[in-house]
């Protein structure tokens, strides 16, 4: 922390205290953040950083319209906000946004409504999408695809194409669950979990886990492994409810943070030689190839079908086969960072050879977070 | 088994309210004039408190779905819709499209709908069918 950097400059209670029973928990965030933004002048439009604990900050972003480039969920305990204030003036400093909301409210007495990530069915998921039949991702992450194909005239045979080359990776890498080569066709003929995604379409079950250790630049140089060094970052959140995003055929989440990662590390996507990109399901490194630059809109489909991203081609993308045919525990995000890791490193089993700058680009929820990293082995 | 219900908060309960009297309600903006959903005393457009309840027209078109062929235990055992539409006024909700087969054939994206009512106890959820049919 700089001393005498950061500054509060709108701070306000819900309008009433005491017992509140007609107001349910994101209702009394939400009254206090209008009232907070009021006392300063400012309007959603103005915040770019929102930080909470008890309530999810995707819910929070999404509820008062808020697109954010910056968000923690920091979960503690009743310091969680005093935690906030200090990682949000490390990240104003840094340059990550420029101006943070902080947001509580709980319905103690009253018990009105629930926070947090959970389904119970006072929450607005709860409510709006679980009387519906969604069970879990395969329901709900796929749920935009039907528009996305159309608007875009992709197929399913597009789809069936992304875990085809993803299993060519996948081959070279002995730790993949999966490696035996598959055709378009045998994904199409693979059991259908929810039209239009088949069963390998869909993301491994696994178990597994992952840990990053990261210090400074000028230390990493004293430790035995090669450093790789961060260039860029980039994070954003959309909506908690995949019925509610914006743009059917894009994540606004992926291209807040992917812009925000290449902004911060000065390069253009040609200068990219390795990325990950978290696949869940097929449907996810089309829309990240679009969303984070790589292709136009409608290009990514065709992009993968001409090999650009199979082993040998001029963008190798998720070298270890991917949450498709690797691994994927439940939050693949760490492994897409492990892989970007090891290709920075050099050591990777599909290695590209020369990489100096690999993208690891990450989905939270169905959509409704991202977060992107750029490393690179030279500073 | 039960099928998972919503529980009312007071920011949604006249939403609630309008589906067990056959209404689809939304709210709209005072200032912008923008309807948006889910339910909140507030815009997520501009931030104005002042927000009004209105029926919608209750037509709609299929924006985007898939069919669950793994059906949760309380959604019976058949392949289902789970579905997007867009409604007339512009806001988007989640729903299940009722009334015709559940097949990729009979769900044609832009298909125009209409919303459709049906109680399951102290619950009246809004499904949508197919306009005409």
């Amino acid at each position: 922390m700089k001393p005498g950097s950061i500054a509060v400059v709108g701070a306000a209670e819900t309008t009433r205290m005491g017992k509140i029973p007609d107001v349910s928990v994101i209702g009394l965030h939400a009254d206090a953040a209008l009232n907070a933004m009021a006392d300063c002048g400012l309007t959603a439009k103005d915040i770019d950083g929102v930080a909470t604990a008890g309530e999810s900050p995707v819910a929070i972003a999404h509820y008062l319209g808020i697109t954010p480039t910056w968000a923690d969920g920091t979960a503690v305990g009743g310091c969680s906000f005093m935690l906030h204030v200090r990682h949000a003036a490390a990240a104003i400093n840094e340059g990550l946004c420029k101006t943070v909301l902080i947001t509580h409210g709980e319905s103690g007495r009253s018990r009105v409504g629930s926070g947090g990530f959970g389904r119970q069915p006072s929450s607005l998921m709860g409510q709006f999408e679980l009387p519906f039949g969604v069970t879990s991702p395969p329901t709900m992450f796929t749920l935009p695809v039907m528009r996305y194909l159309k608007t875009r005239g992709y197929t399913e045979e597009d789809l069936a194409m992304v875990a085809v080359i993803q299993r060519e990776w996948a081959a070279k890498n002995p730790r993949a669950s999966f490696k035996d080569p598959i055709t378009v066709d045998d994904v199409l003929n693979s059991p259908m979990i929810a039209w239009p995604f088949r069963m390998l379409m869909c993301c491994l079950v696994t178990d597994g886990g992952g840990a990053l250790i990261l210090t400074s630049a000028e230390r990493a140089k004293d430790f035995p492994q090669k450093p790789v060094y961060i260039l860029g970052t980039g994070e954003s959140v959309e909506t908690p409810m995949v019925s509610q995003m914006e743009d059917f055929a894009s994540s606004k989440a992926f291209r807040v943070s992917g812009k925000k990662a290449f902004d911060e590390a000065g390069i253009t996507h040609s200068d990219v030689d390795h990325l990950m990109i978290y696949d869940a399901f097929a449907h996810l490194p089309l829309y990240g190839l679009e969303d984070l630059g790589f292709c136009k809109p409608g290009e990514a489909a065709a992009f993968i079908r001409e090999r650009n991203t199979a082993p040998g081609g001029r963008l190798p993308l998720n070298t270890n086969g991917g949450g498709l045919s690797y691994m994927h525990s439940g939050m693949y995000g760490m492994y897409a960072l492990q892989e970007s890791v090891r290709q920075m490193r050099g050591i990777a089993p599909a290695q590209i050879p020369g990489a100096k700058v690999a993208v690891s680009h990450g989905v939270g929820g169905m959509f409704a977070a991202s977060g992107t990293i750029i490393f690179g082995n030279e500073r | 088994m039960d099928r998972a219900l919503p529980q009312p908060t007071p920011e949604t309960q006249h939403f609630w309210d309008g589906c067990k009297a056959g209404e689809l309600r939304l709210q709209r903006c005072t200032a912008c004039k923008e309807s948006y959903f889910p339910p909140r005393p507030f815009c997520p457009g501009c931030g104005c408190r002042s927000v009004e309840i209105y029926t919608a027209s209750g037509k709609a078109i299929l924006y985007s779905y898939v069919i669950n062929h793994r059906p949760r235990p309380d959604m019976g055992t058949e392949p289902h819709s789970i579905a997007v539409v867009e409604l007339a006024e512009g806001p988007r909700m989640m729903t299940n499209i009722v009334g015709c087969p559940q097949t990729p054939e009979a769900l044609q994206l832009d298909m125009p709908l209409l919303v459709t009512f049906e109680s399951f106890g102290a619950i009246t959820l809004p499904f949508f069918t197919p306009a005409g049919a």
